[in-house]
């Protein structure tokens, strides 16, 4: 059939019943999965986009870390995305996502997760997406009273109103408990075959994944993003609070992700690698940061951040003898290099457990 | 119909599968390109995103430390 054909067939289908088109944000969590099927099972066409943010971490850990190494690694918005059989657009919104994580509008959840402002910021970007792309409306997950700061019947609205979305917004999930959007105004998509789920239970949702024949599913939206972590974002936290200025660059926000980080100055951390496979990855920064390990005894490699003087290199040097095989030796001999390149070697004596104040611990 | 390299060392997924996915649009069919990689998730990762975008995966193989996997590019369907 030639092109020719196709665009007079095309033309011919949109004057009868136009295909329509929904973007899907497909976080790689059992609801966006449900959500899209929905819609496919209504015949809409639909692809699916994912943002990377940065803090979407979880298989970095796995993939840095020697021990995680036999788990099995797979990146979970394309896994959904194959087993839709849906195209995947996966979007670097690093920089843009700055200005959710430092300014967010509605504020943080339990710790720096500003939910809200995250899911209005995706719905938006989705948006530009869908004016780009020519497609007709937009499909998310979410579920009335499913999360305490995003998912609410209150916020339901914000996110499409300061989305720029509005009613081109569908919750395929929930949609009988909110009012009709467009497409269902316009016939595009029928209310009666979404659903009415309401609140925290995940049961409706396995219902509904049993019923797709959907079995290994990733861990409900959420435990995806590390500001939803504690630990994590003490340490955010703390980077902010060292540089006078919250703000951050996706190599810093990495490396809170790996190694025991201790502040024993206010102006400089260390950050200790735990295992080979953390020692590996660090390693490829020691031409951004002072570095340091062990040569008399095996031991951790360590990242020095913060301007530092001949006395902070000392220490640092102490603590990084006293997390090596030599920790209980009189003398270790520890190899300082400097983010020029310089290297010297420091013989000190492993710093005592019991000198390492709790408050160090970031 | 042209070869090309792309260097992906050193990111961790999904970033080596962005940039693939950024470059392999830049190209036309049948262009291949060798994707340069270290986070072993790309083996799984890249050969999903090749299945569900409709390109081929031609090859892949360890050389040293790297993963190297080469993209065959079908635009036929995109």
């Amino acid at each position: 059939m030639s092109q020719n054909n196709i665009s007079q067939n095309n033309m011919s289908q949109n004057k009868q019943t136009k295909q329509r088109k929904a973007v899907a944000l497909i976080s790689g969590g059992l609801d966006s999965l449900l959500a899209a099927r929905v819609m496919i099972e209504q015949g809409i066409h639909v692809e699916g986009i994912n943002f990377f943010t940065g803090f979407c971490v979880e298989g970095h850990t796995h993939a840095i870390r020697k021990k995680d190494k036999a788990k099995p690694k797979r990146n979970n918005a394309l896994w959904s995305a194959e087993q839709l059989g849906i195209k995947l657009h996966i979007i670097d919104v690093i920089e843009d996502y700055k200005d959710v994580v430092i300014n967010p509008k509605h504020g943080y959840g339990a710790n720096l997760n500003p939910c809200l402002d995250c899911k209005c910021f995706m719905v938006s970007k989705a948006m530009e997406w869908l004016k780009e792309n020519d497609f007709d409306f937009i499909i998310t997950g979410e579920v009335v009273g499913q999360r305490p700061m995003s998912q609410r019947k209150d916020t339901m609205p914000v996110v499409a109103r300061e989305s720029g979305a509005n009613d081109l917004l569908v919750r395929p999930l929930c949609a009988k408990n909110l009012p009709a959007t467009y497409p269902e105004k316009q016939g595009w998509i029928d209310r009666e075959k979404m659903h009415g789920f309401n609140g925290r239970s995940r049961k409706p949702q396995f219902k509904l994944a049993s019923e797709f024949g959907f079995s290994d599913y990733a861990q409900p939206a959420g435990g995806c993003c590390f500001l939803t972590d504690k630990s994590y974002s003490v340490k955010l936290a703390d980077l902010w609070q060292a540089q006078g200025e919250r703000k951050y660059e996706f190599d810093d926000i990495m490396l809170l992700k790996m190694g025991r980080h201790l502040r024993p100055r206010p102006h400089f951390k260390i950050i200790v690698g735990r295992e080979e496979g953390e020692n590996n990855f660090m390693e490829g920064y020691k031409n951004q940061f002072t570095s340091m390990y062990t040569l008399s005894h095996t031991g951790p490699f360590v990242l020095i951040d913060g301007k530092t003087n001949e006395d902070d290199i000392k220490l640092a040097a102490q603590l990084t003898a006293r997390f090596s095989h030599g920790r209980d030796a009189s003398s270790v001999k520890v190899m300082v290099r400097q983010a020029d390149k310089k290297e010297f070697t420091l013989d000190v004596t492993p710093i005592p457990s019991d000198d390492i104040p709790k408050e160090w611990y970031i | 119909m042209s070869h090309h390299t792309l260097d992906a060392r050193r990111l961790l997924c999904p970033m080596p599968v962005i940039k693939t996915q950024n470059f392999v649009a830049t190209l036309a069919q049948g262009d291949t390109v060798d994707v340069i990689c270290t986070d072993p998730g790309a083996k799984n990762d890249i050969p999903a995103w090749c299945r569900i975008n409709g390109h081929e995966i031609i090859g892949m193989a360890d050389k040293d430390n790297d993963i190297v996997i080469t993209v065959r590019v079908d635009n036929q369907n995109n």
